[in-house]
């Protein structure tokens, strides 16, 4: 396990310097293609292909498009690469207000807030985008990198997003999504999927951020969301400290969380990868244990996650030291200085309204497949008070989520 | 026919400033547009000369307004960087707006509406002061006395409306058109001596749209500030102080207005004869509203400010943020009862960081007064979050 480790932060730092070599050679371009760029949007007409060239642009005002059925091509993620530095106003990149939407190939970086915004959309894809804050991770930096919200028929593909304060990948009350084949490093959250109902997510890495792969559920929102699968993806050695603002929902994520779900329902995790998340490689919990009181929640929020499927994923090490001096007593306290958390770490919170004989239905519990793979209830409604490792009531099975069908995803 | 016929009388009488100012070398704007003081509507295309609308006239050394343009004034308007505005409305002859009594009047097609964003000048900087632009516009609207900056019309054309700004040239004989925004680097003189520079933002043409399409479904670009609540006040005009509803009513620009004082109305947000909460509510209407309502593009908040929004987590009591990013602060809620420091609200008003500040658009500066407002408005709630 230290082997594999050691090799996999040496692979790692390897590419991260040569990224930024490659972004330090490049110089900053014509600073009047900014001008450019703004009136190709602005002019922008359906069918339209914007072809971003390659060079490092300067951007200094916030772009937006707001014309259905256009497309922004650039020549790849390391070549055509916006860069926000000098940006003097706007709260984003890029912001979309539009359907039918491609993006692809191109870079955005070091804005001042969200990378690349896309609100209120049907039928959108992101592909090799990569959203980056240069000067390694920070809370100053942008909160969001790639960032669909109230959106239908999404696809994200083949992204990388580094630094984030908040989500790297992210996409909210959205219906209809795909997430694949992206790689979010150094963010507070990787990959998050929020208030959003019916998502695949797969074949992508996490790793380096605050929490790897989120599923939350967050009240006084206009949408809830349901039904996420999650699998094939790797998530791994996520243990870096919680840089995001307070106040934020992620900023309660502990540091060292490998997948994460907070009040969502529906949510099936499978054959995974999941390593070296020091706090816990899988995380289901309560809004209750974040910095949401769910006080003052609207009344059709479902604050208890339920239904929670997890079955065939490979997990090793994580859970030997965790985040928070609450959990790393804890752990101390049921196993040893040199001990480790189960795999799937509980904060216990159901709902009394629905037990059963002091039982929660199958239907509506964190069912855990595979004997190997052991659960810590650690008694959040009673502040530690009494946290077991009883698995019996968690080995079931449920029925499985159909796969997500997108027209523009055949590939 | 009329009109025609007025236009050459005074085309004779005005004479060659008129033509300097208005023609320059183009003639995209017709014929008719040179020493005629109708305005013109283009019910297409993009003129690049502010002129070629012909709503404003530079003549004398003053800006006036042409035939049957109307200024207007807000109860409260959007702070924008201290800039003072003339907000002029024109619809076609024989044609009036329908009223309504919670959204924007319906416009006929034809109808242009301008604000033009000024500054008084005091040497090369330009001046904190209150914004008096009826009375100046009454007493000839002297050009030296101000610095224009930016004029932006909002056109009703068949298709709906579309936005058009359009920059002052230095020599403030002109504007041009610039869809693309623009960044002008001002000095503000306090009235308290002190000065402070700041980049004054002009929206590109998709950021217009960025408040004005209030709609996030729908994106159609609307008026904000015409509507009955805003309207509703008296107005300076040449002939002495009249309410706006009743002046266009009389004057054919409005049908179906009831009686002023059967209309909604709200409070100036500083007068200190209308109270506290009518106040806050009004700034945060006109301020944050075109937005954060129920179908605006920050409904993915969940804050909504609209001047009728409920009381309650929406409006951002004990709310917690959701993707404010660099926007919290630090702070837990939009607005903890009492303690207006502790309130997300506050902390975002008060900020000049894009990515921070609210709204995101229109102000490099900080409105400490509108900010005093909301705290003095929180300060004064019961409650807390615990």
């Amino acid at each position: 396990m230290k082997k594999l480790f050691a090799v996999a932060a040496l692979s790692f730092m390897l590419a991260a310097c040569s990224a930024q070599e490659s972004a330090d050679e490049m110089p900053l371009g014509d600073p009047g293609y900014e001008e450019v760029l703004m009136a190709q949007l602005l002019d922008a007409e359906p069918g339209d292909v914007i072809t971003i060239p390659e060079g490092k642009f300067p951007i200094t005002r916030s772009l937006s498009l707001t014309v259905d059925g256009v497309t922004i091509r650039g020549a790849g993620m390391d070549k055509s690469i916006l860069s926000f530095k000098g940006q003097v106003s706007g709260a984003e990149g890029l912001l979309v207000t539009a359907s039918d939407f491609t993006i692809e190939g191109l870079a955005i970086e070091d804005t001042i807030g969200d990378a690349l915004k896309i609100s209120e959309g049907n039928n959108i894809t992101i592909r090799g985008v990569r959203t980056e804050w240069t000067d390694g991770y920070k809370t100053e930096n942008g909160a969001y990198g790639i960032y669909p919200v109230q959106t239908t028929n999404v696809l994200m593909e083949d992204n990388v997003a580094i630094g984030a304060s908040d989500a790297g990948i992210y996409v909210g009350q959205s219906a209809n999504v795909i997430v694949r084949r992206n790689r979010a490093e150094w963010n507070v959250a990787g990959i998050e999927i929020e208030n959003t109902v019916d998502a695949d997510v797969y074949e992508n890495v996490a790793t380096n951020n605050t929490g790897g792969i989120l599923v939350f559920n967050m009240p006084n929102l206009p949408q809830l969301g349901e039904r996420t699968r999650v699998f094939n993806n790797r998530v791994v050695d996520n243990n870096t400290e919680n840089f995001g603002h307070e106040g934020t929902p992620v900023a309660s994520v502990p540091a060292g969380s490998g997948i994460v779900i907070t009040s969502n329902d529906k949510v099936e995790v499978f054959d995974n990868e999941i390593r070296n998340n020091q706090t816990a490689n899988i995380i289901i919990s309560s809004v209750f244990s974040t910095n949401y009181s769910g006080l003052s929640a609207q009344p059709n929020y479902d604050p208890y996650p339920e239904g929670i499927y997890i079955y065939g994923n490979t997990l090793e090490g994580g859970g030997d030291s965790p985040d928070g001096l609450d959990l790393k007593t804890l752990k101390t306290m049921m196993f040893g200085i040199n001990g480790s958390f189960p795999d799937v770490l509980w904060d216990g919170f159901v709902n009394p309204d629905k037990l059963v004989n002091g039982k929660l239905p199958v239907d509506q519990r964190i069912c855990i497949e595979d004997s190997s793979v052991g659960i810590i209830n650690v008694d959040g409604p009673n502040e530690f008070a009494s946290p077991n490792t009883e698995d019996a009531d968690h080995r079931c099975t449920l029925p499985k989520l159909p796969a997500i069908k997108l027209e523009n995803a055949d590939a | 026919m009329i009109e025609t016929m007025r236009a050459g009388l005074l085309a004779a009488v005005a004479g060659a400033a008129l033509a300097l100012s208005a023609c320059g070398e183009t003639t995209q704007g017709g014929a008719e547009v040179i020493a005629s003081t109708m305005p013109v509507f283009h019910a297409e295309g993009r003129p690049e000369k502010l002129s070629e609308w012909n709503l404003l006239r530079v003549a004398d050394g003053g800006l006036a307004l042409n035939d049957r343009v109307t200024a207007y004034d807000l109860n409260s308007s959007l702070f924008t960087d201290y800039a003072h505005k003339l907000r002029t409305v024109w619809l076609p002859a024989d044609e009036a707006a329908k009223y309504d009594g919670e959204e924007t009047f319906d416009f006929p097609v034809g109808t242009v509406i301008s604000k033009t964003f000024y500054y008084p000048r005091e040497g090369d900087a330009v001046l904190l002061a209150d914004d008096t632009t009826a009375e100046r516009l009454n007493s000839g609207f002297a050009l030296a006395d101000v610095r224009l900056i930016e004029t932006r019309l909002l056109v009703r054309r068949e298709a709906g409306w579309e936005a058009l700004p359009y920059v002052w040239n230095a020599e403030q004989t002109d504007a041009v058109l610039k869809r693309t925004g623009d960044a002008q680097k001002l000095t503000l003189t306090g009235l308290n001596g002190s000065s402070s520079e700041f980049t004054y933002i002009v929206p590109n043409a998709n950021q217009c749209a960025g408040c004005h399409a209030t709609n996030a479904t729908t994106r159609e670009v609307m008026p904000i500030g015409p509507k009955a609540r805003h309207l509703n006040r008296d107005f300076s005009y040449a002939e002495g102080a009249e309410n706006q509803l009743a002046e266009w009513s009389k004057l054919g620009l409005l049908s179906g207005a009831p009686e002023p004082t059967d209309a909604p109305r709200n409070a100036v947000w500083n007068d200190p004869g209308a109270s506290l909460d009518s106040r806050a509510r009004a700034y945060l209407d006109i301020n944050c509203a075109h937005c954060h309502n129920r179908v605006g593009p920050a409904d993915t908040s969940g804050l909504l400010l609209e001047h009728d929004a409920p009381v309650g987590p929406s409006l951002g009591l004990c709310k917690l943020p959701i993707a404010a990013g660099n926007g919290t602060g630090g702070r837990l809620f939009g607005i903890v009862p009492g303690k207006a420091d502790q309130s997300i609200f506050t902390y975002r008003m008060e900020s000049t960081d894009p990515s921070i500040m609210m709204p995101e658009l229109g102000r490099s500066l900080s409105h400490a007064e509108g900010t005093q407002l909301i705290a003095e408005w929180i300060a004064a709630m019961d409650g807390s979050c615990a």
